[in-house]
This record gives C-alpha cells, structure tokens and sequence, in this order.
C-alpha cells in the first residue's frame, strides 16, 4: 500500500508549519534519506526527509502552502511495483492516536490536532489604558513584538546589549532575536558559550559598570545554575552598597511547561524570584503588553526577571503602532471586565481564565478577568477593588500551588478585602507532580479550564 | 607546601632567577606606609571585633598586604578592583577612607555602604572599587564582566580580580576564563594562593597546586609571583597590565601569600602549626622586608616612626569615628531596595 508522509512535527511547540518547496517531483526515485521538501517552522526552515523507499506518487499540498497542520498527509510514495492506481488505497485521515486515558478525556476542552499545550489566539478583551484611543494596532506575533522592543531600545541606547546563548548568528533558539545581529553587529549580540552561571556574572558585572545588558537564558531552567548571580550579586547590591551600586539588567527567556518535554525543561520560576527583594518580576500574556513591558524592563534601574512563554511566542496579538509604547512594570490590566466573581492570573494562566471567563458567561456568572502582568512589585489595589465588588475570587496559574504566586494573591485578598468575601479564595494551579512526559498526564498536570470553571462555581456557590 | 619562596618569578611553573627591580626609596616608603595602614587598620578591626563593637563575619587582611599595595602602585585611574570577602585591605589601597571602612565594619551611617553590608559587601563608585562580594568565587564573574565593560567602551581600562586559593576551584571560575580568553577581556585575575581556603590546605583541596597554570587549557598566561615581595608584585603587576591594554586579553598572577590570622575572627586555625606561622612572619613578613631595605640604605629609625605615627593616627580617628557615629536611622531599612 502506498506510504503517506505527514506534515512533521519539527519543534516542541509546533503546530503548523508552511510548505516552503518540493525538491521531488511527482514520479521522482525516492531513497531513504533524501530530502523531499523545505518547511519553515516559526522557529527555521528546516528539510524533510524520507525516511522510505520508492517513488513520489502524488503531492497532496502544494509547495507554497501556508499553515499545514502537523500530521496532514503532504504526499504519497508508491513502493516498488505500485503505480499510481494503487493510491486510491490510501487512508483519507492520518494513522490514529493512541488513546487518552479517561481521565484526562473527561476534562478534555476541545479536540487538538496534537497533544499540545493550550493553543488560542491571545484575546485582547479590553482596550488597554496604555494605549490611547484611536491608536492603530499591528498585528505581530509575541517573537516579533519581544524582537521589536529589544531593536527599539538598542536604537535608542548604546549602552544596552543582548547576550545569552545562540542569540546571534542562530538568530535565537527561539528566534526571537531574530535580525539583531545583522542590524546591530557582533559588539551588540553576543554569542556565549553554554555557561549560564559565567555569563549571568558577566552581564551583571557589566551593568555595576553601568552597561544594560539584556541576558537572555534559553530556558529560565537552565538559569538555576546562575541563581546565584541575579539574586546575590544582581538583586542584592544596591543596598549593600547603600545605594552607590545598582546593576540596570534584564534577565529575559523562556519560562513554565512548553508542550512535552517533561520536568527538567517544564517549570515555572515566577513564585521563585518573585520573592526577592530587588528584583522585579514580570510575566505578560498579550502581545501588546510583551512588548511594552519588555521595553519597560530594559529602561528599568534595577535587575528585571522577564519570564516569557515558549507556547505563545508563535501566538498573534494585536501591537499598537505607537513610536515608544511603554507599558509601565507594576501594573495589572483588567483584561476583561465583570462582576461576579474575580479570576486573578497572569502569563499562561490567562489563556485558561479567559476561556473559563467565557464559558461561565454562558452560564449566567460574569466573571471579572485581572491580567497581573508583573507578579513582583504586585498591584494589589487591583485585585481588591475588583474583589471588594465581585466578593469572590479564584488565582489561576501552571505553577505549583505551594509558596506559589496565587498563595500570594490569596494572602493579601484575605488581609485587605477579608470582610468583602462570600466565599474562601480558591487556586488554580499546576498539580504537586514533577512535569511527566506522557502527553496526557501532561494534560492532568497543568490546570484545564474545566478546573478554572468548577472553582469559580464553587466560590459562586452554583 | 614549602613555604612561599622569597624573591622567584616562575613563569607558567619554569623558575625565572632574579630579584625583582629595586624600588625608588619614594616607593619603598609609599610601600611601607601604604602596608602599614592596612596593618595597623586590621588589628584595630580585630580589637573591636574583640570588644564586640564589630560583628558577625570579619576577615583580616594580616600577611597578604604586600599583594593588593603591590598590585595597585601599577594600576592607573579608572581601573577596576573587585574581591571577595576578604576585603578591607583592598578597600584601603584603592585609597578609600579609613573611616568610611571602619564605620562600615560597626554598621553605622557613615560607612560605606551606610552600614547596610558590614565586612564582607562594601562598595565605592568614586573609587572604582567594586565590592566585597560574600560568594566564594563570584566576583570572578563579576570582575570578568567589568573587564567586558571596558572591552565594550573600547577604554584602556583594566579590571583586578582578585581571589582566593579556595575560590579559585569554583566553577564559575573557568566559565569567567574561558569567556574573558575567547573575547581577549582586560582583566587580572590575581589568585592571592595563602595556602589555606578556611581550614583546608592547598594540597587537600587542589588537584593542580600551581595556581599559574590554572588557565592553560583556555591560553591564559600566568605567573606565580612571591607575593610578600611588595617589588614582585609590582613587577608582574606592570607586566599583567601592560598585557591587558595591548590587547591580548586576560592574564592570571598566583600572588604566593599567607595570612597570620585565621580564616575569619571565629577561626582557632588548628590546621597549621604555631611555627608555621611563625616562621613566615619571621622570615617573608613583607612589611619588615621594606623596612629592612630602608634601613638598610640609610633612613633612620625616627624617619619609619614618623610613619608608623602617621598611620596610628589614621586608625585611631577611623575607630573613633566607627564607635560613635550613629546607627543608621531606622528608615534605611527599606530605601536603596530599587532606584
């Protein structure tokens, strides 16, 4: 029977990818190893190849083609002695999945293509204040809108650099330095050798000499080995210094669960730094707020922890075409307004808050949605005056619960809006395990917005 | 390990034979008062430490002050000093005040770090000195991307790094090296090797006892150095810098050294015998060998007590002023967190 080749998966995050070029054509000898076509990821074109014997029978997608998912059939090979009459034969739908255990079915949301992590577009449900009326908005993915702010801010200060591993001439393990090296040169984008704690001294030395160097690790865990560095030398130092020394650095890269790759790759450091002194903490949702934040952490006095998402990087938001778009650190945006009950999350979260939002609605509760933004300095007087009117609320967060940013959250509605409450605080959170690798007990460990659903019924009494 | 040897440049391990060049008597009395100051500020430190005025964490300097005077008679305005825990002599040669360091080592306001950092974590912008760090060998690091902020502005300026026989095992510590080689940074790294990383001797804790080559897989040059020779230092110091601006990136100087007291004020020190001690003090003491020398040439004994006077003086003002300068107010507890 002829053989179907599928759209492959080329990253942990991937979930479409464009069908650059054919280098086989229709009836063309196929070897084992030969490259049959170019597919750029949102990370890298990267080349198939086939991996069976025979003969291109027909090219279901065409090269030039957008947004393939994974898994499609691209193109048939016909084995020895079969012709193009045999591929009628072929299955209409890809080889199927295994099946999900039941438990994590029953909390299922919507058939994925793969077992990926949450995948909508970033909705933009309420104008933000930041932006004024009648701005136009671009539409940019939340690689480009990091990319943009980091270009802007180069432009504008010499004194501020990138460094971090295969920022440069990679363009970036994610790619979100994509272009820096070319339009700034090597002075200004640095490749370092994979060696987070050395190279986390070093930016933080260069900013005690007044540098603002942006540091970006390739996943935030990896930056555990250079923990030391941003909480003892970078976050420390201005006040054992009684003021004389401060370090302006941003410490930028990917943070939380990605999609499958289990527990040493998959953890979420917000509550970690968030209790540091020193430091500020910022972990945005939109695309407009990535970019205004980051623009924001760069001109910031003092060491700035930027925790991104590698899932929503690819993710499209809406970006104001503003000349400087600042977002200031510290300020929590109502991302969607109501009055029933307060859903507090921020960064990934958020996508699990706002479907929640949206399903309640259908159920006649009108939730209130806080976006955080920055987790470290916390703006409370959001979170209760929203309180104070809903008198119920539930924190949403992929990170675990213990110590946890919604412990915090919960903690402070209880010591400033306790008489306000009908209802005790709930969490939602990432479950007490290690990430696992199967994809749905990944699933069951992250939070779902089935839970994020049932707790806000539950603090609503419904 | 033998006792450090008088007088011996080796350059990467091989014996170089020679005395160090001679010094100008204007130096040797440069020298002299600068090691004096440190000297003399120590056991200050040490009896209030004593007396309880100073708390927690205090290392003395006492032994190794030939190493930070030698290093700094070769370095020029704008250069940069960065060092561990073990940090007042530093502190002094890079000719911030006595007060200010006293008053820091007591916690009160006139400190440096208006006493919110103590012994270990004291700073001056003005004077290019950048800590006082309280983390075994992260100042390595730190000093690394110093000397990368120079590379980056494209000054001549050179960053001093200095660390310990202990911090010099530290992991980070060949990360720094391997950056600072591959992107030729100007910086020293000055291993000051005095034989005893708190309780454990070189030879229980180094696999490679011979500090100079501790670079040689990245391509760093390096020198071990009789670091109670104040001259010596001066020389490789001169040689390290003049590398440094050509250029050609990092180098390391093994400073042979040793310290009389203990590891920190709590230390009994039982791992060395009294004779050990005693027997560099006697033979190396790097403040006795200057004064030897002038002797030697002629000054008088009144014109070295006229310094040792000067200096005296300078101590007893610095711990005058740290006993009775007041705490910090109690609102300092929460400003210099952000800016």
């Amino acid at each position: 029977m002829p053989i179907q080749v599928l759209m492959p998966a080329l990253s942990p995050t991937m979930e479409k990818g464009n069908l650059a070029k054919w280098l086989k054509k229709e009836g063309e000898t196929i070897k084992s190893g030969d490259v049959i076509a170019e597919i750029e990821t949102d990370k890298a074109t990267m080349e198939v190849e086939a991996t069976d014997e025979g003969t291109l029978g027909k090219i279901l997608i065409p090269e030039g083609t957008a947004d393939v998912a994974v898994n499609t059939p691209i193109a048939t090979i016909l084995a020895d002695g079969e012709s193009a009459a045999d591929l009628a034969k072929v299955p209409a739908a890809p080889p199927p999945k295994a099946a999900e255990a039941p438990a994590a079915e029953a909390k299922a949301e919507a058939p994925q293509p793969a077992a990926k992590a949450p995948a909508a577009p970033v909705s933009e449900a309420r104008p933000d204040p930041e932006i004024p009326a009648g701005t136009e908005m671009v539409t940019q993915t939340i690689r480009e809108a990091l990319r943009d702010a980091m270009a802007e801010e180069m432009r504008r200060d010499g004194d501020v650099f990138i460094m971090g591993e295969e920022v440069a001439e990679y363009q970036g393990a994610y790619k979100v330095t994509q272009g820096l090296l070319q339009e700034f040169g090597a002075r200004r984008v640095i490749d370092t050798p994979i060696t987070e704690h050395g190279f986390a001294g070093v930016g933080v030395g260069a900013a005690m000499a007044g540098l603002k160097p942006i540091v970006e690790f390739m996943t935030w865990n990896f930056a555990m080995q250079a923990i030391d560095q941003i909480i003892n030398s970078a976050a420390k130092t201005l006040y054992m210094s009684g003021g004389q020394m401060g370090c302006s650095i941003v410490f930028r890269g990917p943070n939380g669960a990605a999609a499958r790759v289990a527990a040493q790759h998959s953890q979420d450091y917000a509550a970690w730094y968030s209790q540091i002194p020193g430091l500020k903490v910022i972990a945005p949702y939109s695309a407009a707020d990535y970019k205004g934040l980051l623009k924001a952490a760069i001109r910031d006095p003092n060491p700035v922890i930027f925790l991104e998402n590698e899932v929503l990087y690819g993710h499209t938001g809406e970006v104001p075409k503003l000349p400087d778009f600042i977002v200031p650190i510290g300020k929590a945006r109502i991302a969607r307004a109501g009055k029933d009950v307060t859903l507090v999350s921020w960064a990934m979260g958020m996508s699990y808050a706002l479907k929640a939002a949206d399903e309640l609605a259908k159920e006649g509760i009108d939730a209130e949605v806080i976006d955080l933004r920055t987790i470290r300095p916390m703006d409370t007087e959001t979170i209760i005056n929203s309180v104070k009117k809903t008198g119920r609320a539930v924190t949403v967060e992929e990170g675990w619960q213990q110590s946890g940013v919604g412990s915090e959250v919960v903690a402070r509605i209880m010591e400033h809006a306790f008489d306000y409450l009908d209802a005790p605080v709930t969490r939602v959170s990432g479950k007490d395990v290690p990430m696992p690798y199967a994809a749905n007990l990944e699933k069951l460990a992250l939070p779902s917005v089935a839970e994020v659903v049932a707790a806000a019924k539950a603090v609503s009494y419904r | 390990m033998a006792a450090p040897k008088k007088s011996v440049a080796k350059e990467s391990g091989q014996e170089k034979a020679g005395s160090p060049p001679e010094f100008s008597k204007e130096q040797e009395f440069k020298a002299l008062r600068d090691m004096l100051l440190i000297r003399r500020f120590e056991e200050k430190a040490g009896q209030l430490y004593g007396m309880g005025a100073i708390g927690g964490f205090c290392h003395l300097y006492i032994g190794q002050e030939a190493v930070v005077v030698g290093m700094q008679m070769a370095l020029k305005q704008g250069d940069e000093v960065i060092t561990g825990y073990r940090d007042h002599g530093h502190m002094l040669a890079c000719d911030m005040e006595a007060k200010g360091v006293m008053a820091e080592l007591t916690g009160r306001r006139g400190g440096y770090s208006r006493g919110k950092g103590g012994s270990m974590h004291m700073f001056s912008k003005e004077k290019h000195f950048y800590g006082g760090h309280g983390i075994v060998g992260a100042q390595v690091s730190l000093g690394t991307g110093l000397a990368f902020a120079n590379h980056y502005r494209g000054n001549d300026n050179v960053s001093v790094t200095y660390f310990g026989d202990g911090a010099a095992n530290q992991g980070q510590v060949y990360e720094s090296f391997n950056m600072a080689e591959l992107w030729k940074l100007p910086v020293i790294y000055v291993i000051e090797n005095n034989r005893y990383a708190m309780g454990t001797s070189v030879s229980r804790a180094s696999a490679q006892q011979d500090f100079s080559k501790r670079g040689a897989s990245f391509n760093i040059p390096g020198r071990q150095v009789d670091g109670m020779d104040v001259r010596a230092v001066k020389a490789a110091a001169d040689e390290a810098t003049a590398w440094c601006r050509g250029g050609n990136g990092p180098m390391i100087l093994e400073m042979q050294t040793y310290r009389y007291r203990g590891h920190s004020m709590s230390d009994p020190a039982k791992y060395r015998t009294r004779e050990e001690v005693e027997k560099v003090r006697h033979d190396q003491d790097p403040i006795e060998q200057v004064r030897n020398r002038l002797l030697a040439s002629g000054v008088s004994e009144q014109d070295l007590k006229a310094i040792d006077a000067e200096v005296r003086e300078i101590v007893n003002e610095a711990a005058d002023f740290a006993q009775h300068d007041p705490e910090p107010d109690a609102s300092e507890l929460y400003t210099d967190i952000y800016r």
